[in-house]
């Protein structure tokens, strides 16, 4: 409840409400905004926006309504973003929790393994798990998911490490509780605070992942992106720039909306660094 | 001499994390829907099997995976990352010809990021919940959120398309044939907006950095020392603030070099740079498989380098850490 009044009377937080929750209506009512195929041929190719009332934001190189894909691109780039962050989050936690929990021998070999994957940039590693196994829309959010949660996986094992040795868990030890208990009954609910705040960099970093993927071509095709918009405006980008920019406005809209989101659950969360500030 | 030793120790240890990607990477490619015979016969406009099983016994590809595996890790331990047979040259030639531009770029869009973010994120702290704090703290959220490919093409419409100021890609002006400084100031004219493009999001991330951990060596007692002692302003934070507050910063740049790397294969596209990056992205579409595990070999060298000339510099900033060990 505190942290609620907290989140609510921060003005980022707010803003950054707005912003996701005007970008999810968008995504939940692409089709009753938009029915139909919003990759379909809608109009005359490369109408500016404004210029026909049909499209208010114009029409791409192919004819395509603009409007529409944007509309339908909230709803993949929301999903993407959320099911890759589930997928890194579920991955990062289980190493996390293990290599913190058990120490050791276990931790020595699951860090190596994060180290691996740290060392390897991210967006190379996706690339090459785009070329392994295929760009469909599930196959790009697994390699997504897969190469996003390194850091996850850093931040539980440290949470697990302070809190371990605690009181609490000490006395559950003792009560002779297993260790599959110990862990996702006693250790896993006060070490995950800081991994939900860490969830929203990890959303905005896949969102910005998979914009990128598909702004290479390198994503899936049959499905309207942003990402996938703007690399098809860059063949007329010396004079038709605004078929780029306005899927680019809108990747940044929500990229803002998620970090302020973010930020304010942080502040609500750690008050203690919230008023230090 | 201690701080050597300590690094080097910390680059021994990154051995095992080497081999544990490329053998990752080796076995992940076995899954890969066709190899470079398949992608070579399409290139020669196809060919009968039989002609196809001697290509690829010519390629070594006939033998069993672990043979395969091994036959890899023993020619990379002579630095022989193989052959590409999209580009007919030795991958690692091909990966030599490609890395200059990515790490030209690459230093370029670190020394911008730091360099204005070190200074927004002091100024920021020092003007803490004032106006240029607010507008310094607004901007670094709008950099962040701001995805670099699309940065990179409204960057070169505003700039190249109507003001005409820079050129919109290259690495340098192919009609001219400048030698000296003028070849020099021609490369760099390339490379303004693909730094920009590249360093924008490094930047607002060391802002937010300078700005969070400035404030917090602001408020340790031997800072109230300084004051106490009657220093300026100006001069507390110059000599006893900044060192301190520029740690996390350090570490950042080694944590993050692996990133920057991925973002130079897309800003390399967008300039159409022939960087490494570019180099990557053209394997991945041309199914050239051997120079794509070159370039993540390469990377994760270049990475481990980074991280190691990171911890040298970390433990220069901080004595602690040579004195302890």
């Amino acid at each position: 409840m505190r942290a609620l009044k907290a989140y609510l009377r921060s003005p980022p937080a707010l803003i950054g409400s707005v912003i996701l929750l005007a970008v999810l209506v968008m995504g939940i009512g692409a089709h009753w905004f938009y029915p139909g195929d919003p990759l379909g041929l809608a109009g005359r190719p490369l109408q500016w926006p404004g210029q026909n009332p049909r499209f208010p934001l114009g029409t791409d190189s192919s004819g395509r309504d603009i409007a529409a894909q944007l509309f339908h691109g909230a709803r993949v780039s929301l999903l993407i973003g959320f099911v890759a962050t589930s997928i890194a989050a579920m991955i990062g936690i289980a190493i996390g929790a293990l290599a913190g929990f058990y120490g050791g021998a276990v931790d020595t070999a699951l860090m190596r393994v994060t180290e691996a994957f740290q060392t390897l940039p991210n967006f190379l590693l996706l690339l090459v798990l785009v070329a392994v196994f295929g760009s469909t829309i599930e196959t790009v959010t697994i390699a997504i998911g897969i190469v996003s949660w390194p850091p996850v996986a850093r931040l539980t094992r440290a949470e697990f490490l302070t809190l371990r040795t605690r009181d609490f868990v000490q006395a559950c030890r003792v009560q002779g509780l297993s260790d599959a208990h110990l862990i996702l009954r006693e250790v896993l609910p006060n070490a995950l605070p800081p991994v939900i705040v860490y969830a929203s960099v990890v959303m905005a970093v896949a969102i910005l992942l998979e914009s990128a993927l598909a702004f290479l071509q390198l994503s899936d095709p049959n499905v309207p992106s942003w990402g996938n918009l703007i690399g098809l405006g860059r063949n007329v980008l010396r004079t038709e720039w605004y078929v780029s920019a306005i899927p680019g406005v809108a990747i940044l809209m929500t990229i803002l909306g998620v970090s302020l989101v973010g930020q304010g659950l942080n502040d609500a969360l750690n008050p203690r660094l919230a008023s230090g500030r | 001499m201690r701080v050597l030793r300590l690094a080097g120790r910390r680059l021994a240890a990154s051995l095992p994390t080497l081999l544990l990607i490329l053998m990752g990477m080796f076995l992940l490619l076995q899954f890969a829907p066709g190899d470079t015979v398949d992608a070579l016969m399409a290139q020669i406009g196809g060919g009968d099997a039989a002609f196809a099983e001697e290509m690829r016994r010519f390629y070594g590809l006939d033998a069993g995976i672990a043979a395969q595996l091994w036959n890899y890790l023993l020619r990379l331990a002579t630095l022989d990352l193989g052959f590409s047979a999209i580009y007919g040259k030795p991958v690692a030639t091909v990966i030599l010809e490609r890395l200059p531009p990515t790490i030209l770029l690459m230093a370029s869009a670190l020394s911008f990021a730091f360099f204005f973010g070190l200074v927004l994120g002091v100024i920021a702290a020092r003007r803490v919940n004032r106006w240029p704090d607010t507008l310094i703290s607004t901007l670094g959220l709008i950099f962040y959120a701001t995805p670099s490919f699309w940065f990179g093409l409204m960057a070169i419409v505003v700039f190249s398309v109507y003001l005409q100021w820079l050129p919109a890609g290259g690495f340098s002006d192919i009609t001219q044939s400048y030698t000296g400084i003028a070849a020099v100031l021609d490369i760099a004219r390339h490379l303004v907006l693909p730094t920009l493009t590249l360093g924008l999001i490094f930047l607002a991330i060391y802002l937010r950095i300078m700005r969070a951990s400035m404030l917090e060596v602001l408020s340790l007692d031997f800072v109230r020392t300084a004051r106490a002692k009657g220093l300026s302003e100006t001069r507390v934070v110059a000599r006893h603030v900044l060192r301190n507050a520029m740690l996390p910063m350090v570490t950042l740049i080694g944590l993050q070099a692996g990133t920057m790397l991925g973002g130079s294969v897309v800003v390399e596209s967008v300039f159409a740079l022939p960087g490494l990056g570019r180099l990557a992205y053209e394997s991945v579409v041309q199914r050239d498989l051997n120079t794509l595990l070159g370039i993540v070999f390469v990377s994760a060298l270049l990475v481990i380098a980074i991280n190691f000339v990171v911890d040298i510099l970390y433990a220069r900033l901080d004595p602690r850490i040579s004195s302890e060990s």
